[in-house]
């Protein structure tokens, strides 16, 4: 089968390789050791599979790996910097919004494009609603996160 | 792994086009929001593949000359949302796009696919019947103009030819100037959903006349439509109770809902005449007119 050399940024650290045309990013990252990008429905609808890419949140598993050619891909891991939490997970945990947890690093990247986009704005309980609509929790039943992503707003 | 049998990146729209004539199987991959959840579940008519992400002038969304607004192909759903020229003269489009899955899918996901795949329920078809969408096609032949108008032509199937490419489309002036539009998409949930019934209407007022309807549903029959009988019953008259409701029975005339497991045919008869005239009237609000 094809393949394509590609060139791209994960959590700051540059990469080249080959990739197979018929990859997912889902599962090149996956292959590269960032295991926070989860395999959940595989179809677009639970959002476990979260990344940005260029700062835009997508489903990594409907995207193939070498759509990432020249783009600086970002995953829960690379948050932490320095051994310290970023804005939005310490949210996560002050708020106790994580219980299984399969599905956090999906919303935490989420919840962090959310907010760089709308960065300065009174933001209602609505709103944020309408902003994670594409990640599924089965644990929390959201107010938690809903909550989190509050509390990140107001310390980011 | 996708299973793809074949492959290929296009270079150019020419490339793009010369690839899909030469291959009858050969199916274009945009957003690979349907394409790849297709391939996901072992579609074998998605195998061959003409990638057409590397063709950055189909990304754009501009005003021509003309004062005709233009959307590429590959413009994605969240990109054309957020655009000024979108927001100020053809707001109905964002408002349309948001209600489409969530904001990942909507990063994803183009306008292109969503009306060249076909699809019954597609959030942006009522938008673009009303609107009168001009779609720029290229193909080994060369360029053509079609309209929105007879482009569907059954679930899941269009006019479009082996060998075509959608470059983009193209709202003329006399299409949106002076119109309100609205849209309404009822769901069983408030988002990640496809649509039970989609209605949208655009009306242009005198006084509190309305000269001119244009409504459209999705999910009332076999391909989106626009609603002619409805439409020439409300032409010229004023919004009252009795003119909304001899519209809701011409409408009749328009739609060919069916039972399927997301809905009976006469929920969604139901549903089509209370939508109609909801968007009707919410669109005579916007023009400032009396209803």
């Amino acid at each position: 089968m094809q393949s394509m050399d590609i060139k791209l940024t994960i959590n700051t650290k540059k990469y080249e390789m080959t990739v197979d045309v018929r990859k997912s990013l889902m599962d090149l990252l996956r292959e590269l050791g960032y295991t926070s990008v989860k395999h959940g429905c595989g179809v677009g609808e639970c959002g476990a599979c979260t990344v940005l890419v260029d700062d835009i949140a997508i489903d990594s598993c409907l995207y193939l790996a070498t759509w990432a050619n020249n783009t600086e891909i970002r995953t829960t891991e690379g948050e932490c910097r320095d051994g310290k939490l970023s804005p939005v997970q310490d949210a996560y945990v002050e708020e106790g919004a994580v219980q299984c947890g399969f599905c956090t690093p999906g919303l935490i990247m989420t919840t962090t494009s959310f907010l760089e986009k709308n960065k300065g704005k009174e933001l209602t309980r609505e709103e944020i609603k309408r902003g994670h609509a594409g990640n599924l929790c089965r644990c929390t039943g959201y107010q938690t996160i809903i909550n989190a992503v509050e509390t990140a707003s107001k310390n980011g | 792994m996708f299973p793809i049998e074949k492959y290929h990146y296009a270079e150019s729209v020419k490339d793009a086009v010369q690839a899909l004539a030469a291959d009858g199987q050969s199916k274009i991959i945009a957003g690979g929001t349907d394409v790849l959840v297709r391939l996901h579940g072992g579609n074998a008519d998605y195998g061959s593949l003409i990638d057409i992400n590397g063709l950055g002038e189909l990304k754009e969304i501009r005003m021509d000359r003309e004062g005709s607004i233009c959307i590429g192909s590959l413009a994605t759903f969240t990109e054309i949302m957020e655009h000024e020229l979108i927001r100020k003269h053809v707001p109905v489009i964002a408002e349309s796009l948001a209600t489409i899955g969530g904001p990942q899918v909507r990063n994803c996901g183009t306008m292109g696919g969503n009306i060249c795949n076909g699809a019954v329920s597609a959030d942006s078809a009522c938008a673009a019947l009303i609107h009168e969408f001009d779609l720029v096609i290229e193909s080994p032949a060369g360029e053509r103009v079609e309209s929105i108008n007879g482009f569907h032509t059954g679930p899941g199937r269009t006019i479009l030819q082996k060998g075509d490419l959608l470059k983009y489309f193209c709202i003329r002036p006399d299409n949106y100037k002076g119109f309100s539009a609205v849209y309404h998409k009822y769901a069983m949930r408030g988002a990640m959903d496809i649509a039970t019934i989609g209605s949208g209407a655009a009306v242009k007022m005198n006084g509190d006349i309305v000269e001119t309807l244009k409504l459209a549903f999705t999910v009332a029959a076999p391909t989106p439509i626009r609603c002619r009988n409805a439409e020439k019953a409300m032409e010229n008259k004023t919004i009252t109770e009795e003119s909304l409701q001899t519209m809701a029975n011409a409408l009749e005339e328009d739609v060919m809902p069916r039972t399927s497991w997301r809905a009976s045919k006469e929920f969604r008869l139901h549903l089509i005449r209370t939508l109609a005239k909801k968007v009707i009237r919410q669109a005579v609000e916007n023009q400032g007119g009396s209803c």
